[in-house]
């Protein structure tokens, strides 16, 4: 390599690519998978090391799921451990507990999925009419800044904007005059699913925005020309034009996210949490952790975690095939 | 006036006149709400430590010092700490890019007979999580648990950054490809010398997204290093104070607890909000310097592997 090949060269090769389509084998069998991996073994051994470490990763902890139909033991094994048929799940839907912490899973999912795409579409549409480019790339970069941040970064400034004593949400509440006394806002666990709410909105707008705002970009112009001429006003153009114009995307999106409707998010939850809000904060993850790690109880704890994914798969195949009965745009 | 009339542009109306004004504001309150917390911070970090205490500091450091980075660059745990929070990030970060990569260059070639069977294992994962009991109990089996590699192995590759760098190298020229397989060169030498070097733009961005997954990642040494000092991360370092703080919640012993230090023959002291301050600037810094110069490919690689992926 390096120096050009001699035409000799290239017709030799072009005899060796002609040659397989003549022999016209089988396709398919082992036989003919193994021709095929001889043949393109450079592309085989580029992707066989990772394909182990998928299997390995991914999806060799799968059959840890036979955990939750067992009374694990780790001294005992996956082996020798005892069958207990369904008795973890049952447990699991009449543990009170376990109910409060579903509400507050589909809850905190709920909340933030709605605000996120509504947040999000709205500032893609906002940052869109900003004529001042520089202005309009100022506040993107400032807008993308929180994605940046560790949640527990975020943790602690939210904790800090909502202390009692010099929390700045406080002290703007009571310099408008809503509030007389400071709200201790952590402290009160009605508080919980909004915080985390605004919590998840301030730290990803931003970032969420760009793929809304990208798709607006791909919008026809002369639409919008069009629509002027007509004397359509701004708010009429945004009603008529861009929205629906975004809408694929936005379909794709919302089903993408409806596979993690049990995934309420862990990190937040689990920073902010404390004893007074523990009621409302508490999540299938920090369930699964509290159970799983702090109280080794691992066949209940792997039992919610499966529940989990299993919902997970019906919500996103229930959602595509929706989106595809009614004519919309689908995942697959 | 000449700065605002910048702003709004030519206008076409009052109606229109209206909505500009109503859309800049809104976007100067939201700076403002992006900003303040940081920026509020970092006055904090920059204050003596027994003034914060007293309250009322906003965007300006009342009484100057540095007193409070010096306690942060002076602690051994936190220097360690430092340095595995680097090491995680530039290893993790070289393997995982590199890694996903390579998979995203197999799958790409329409010719790869295998390229349907290895995309879907990948992609049936992001919905497929066997969830963290049975991950834990692989890893400790794997003797990954009390071990640096645990915050490499597990998260090397990730499923969206292999679609990001597939759909760039698919966009590539065919023909380039092409040319070189007449040359001779087969997929190893393609992919070092055509794929990889032409797809720079869209490694810098997936380079991006690991190496602040990378760094901002305290979940798994709290799991599997927790009680491993060596192991231990900047992140994990700084949620143990705020835990702390948190614990205290309500009880009122929260800014009660401080410790003396004595640096150069004076005695200053350092509150935990000081500390947590100083720490949280140190932990953001250098992501907030290096995002915005990146902006550029991360939008585009974002916008490619959301339309197609």
């Amino acid at each position: 390599m390096g120096e050009p090949a001699s035409p000799l060269a290239v017709t030799e090769d072009l005899k060796k690519v002609k040659k397989p389509k003549k022999q016209r084998k089988p396709r398919n069998g082992f036989k003919y998978f193994f021709r095929r991996c001889r043949e393109q073994k450079e592309l085989v051994w580029m992707s066989a090391p990772f394909l182990i470490w998928l299997f390995i990763f991914r999806y060799l902890p799968l059959g840890g799921w036979v955990m939750a139909f067992q009374d694990y033991r780790p001294a005992r094994g996956f082996f020798d451990s005892e069958w207990a048929g369904l008795k973890h799940f049952r447990f699991l839907f009449s543990d009170q507990r376990f109910m409060e912490v579903m509400r507050n899973t589909l809850a905190m999912s709920i909340i933030n999925l709605v605000l996120g795409f509504v947040t999000a579409i709205t500032l893609a549409v906002l940052l869109n009419e900003l004529r001042n480019v520089k202005f309009k790339r100022i506040v993107q970069t400032i807008s993308y800044m929180p994605h940046f941040l560790s949640w527990v970064v975020v943790a602690g400034l939210v904790s800090s904007a909502l202390a009692m004593e010099d929390g700045i949400v406080n002290i703007l509440l009571m310099n408008i005059g809503l509030i007389d006394e400071p709200i201790m806002f952590l402290g009160v666990g009605e508080y919980f699913w909004g915080i985390i709410g605004a919590s998840d909105v301030w730290k990803s707008v931003g970032w969420n925005s760009i793929i809304y705002l990208a798709a607006i970009t791909m919008i026809d112009q002369e639409q919008y020309e069009a629509a002027e001429i007509d004397g359509a006003s701004r708010l009429q153009r945004i009603r008529y034009i861009t929205l629906p114009g975004i809408r694929s995307v936005v379909i794709i999106l919302m089903i993408m996210n409806i596979g993690y409707i049990l995934e309420s998010g862990f990190e937040a939850q689990y920073l902010l949490r404390n004893p007074m809000n523990m009621d409302y904060a508490e999540n299938l993850d920090i369930f699964v952790l509290r159970y799983g790690i702090s109280m080794a109880n691992f066949s209940l704890a792997t039992a919610a975690g499966m529940f989990k994914t299993v919902v997970s798969f019906i919500f996103l195949f229930s959602a595509n095939s929706i989106a595809k009965k009614l004519g919309e745009a689908r995942l697959f | 006036m000449g700065v605002f009339k910048k702003l709004v542009g030519r206008r076409r109306g009052v109606d229109d006149l209206i909505f500009d004004t109503v859309n800049i504001i809104l976007m100067l309150i939201l700076i403002v709400i992006m900003l303040y917390p940081m920026l509020n911070t970092l006055a904090i970090s920059f204050n003596v430590s027994t003034d914060s205490v007293r309250g009322g500091i906003h965007i300006w450091p009342r009484e100057f010092t540095t007193f409070n980075y010096e306690h942060v660059f002076t602690e051994a745990t936190i220097l360690r700490a430092g340095l595995t929070s680097v090491l995680r990030t530039v290893i993790g970060t070289a393997l995982g890019v590199f890694a996903s990569a390579m998979v995203a260059y197999t799958i790409s070639r329409p010719h790869f007979f295998m390229k349907k069977f290895v995309t879907l294992a990948f992609v049936l994962t992001m919905y497929m999580n066997a969830g963290l009991i049975p991950s834990y109990l692989l890893h400790r089996e794997l003797g990954l648990v009390g071990s640096f590699w645990v915050y490499i192995l597990p998260t090397l590759i990730g499923v969206f950054n292999i679609i990001i760098i597939r759909s760039f190298i698919e966009g590539l020229p065919e023909t380039l490809f092409e040319s070189a397989r007449i040359d001779g060169a087969g997929e190893f030498t393609q992919f070092f010398k055509i794929a990889l070097p032409l797809s720079l733009p869209v490694i810098a961005t997936v380079s991006l997204f690991v190496a602040v997954a990378q760094w901002n990642q305290w979940f798994d040494v709290f799991i599997y290093n927790s009680s491993i000092p060596e192991l231990s991360t900047l992140q994990y370092e700084l949620m143990k104070v705020l835990s702390n703080s948190n614990a205290a919640y309500g009880s009122g012993a929260g800014a009660a607890d401080q410790f003396a230090r004595s640096a150069s023959g004076q005695i200053e002291t350092v509150t935990p909000q000081s500390v947590r301050a100083a720490m949280t600037i140190v932990v953001s810094v250098p992501i907030i310097c290096v995002y915005p110069f990146l902006q550029k490919y991360f939008v585009k690689g974002l916008t490619i592997g959301g339309v197609k992926g």
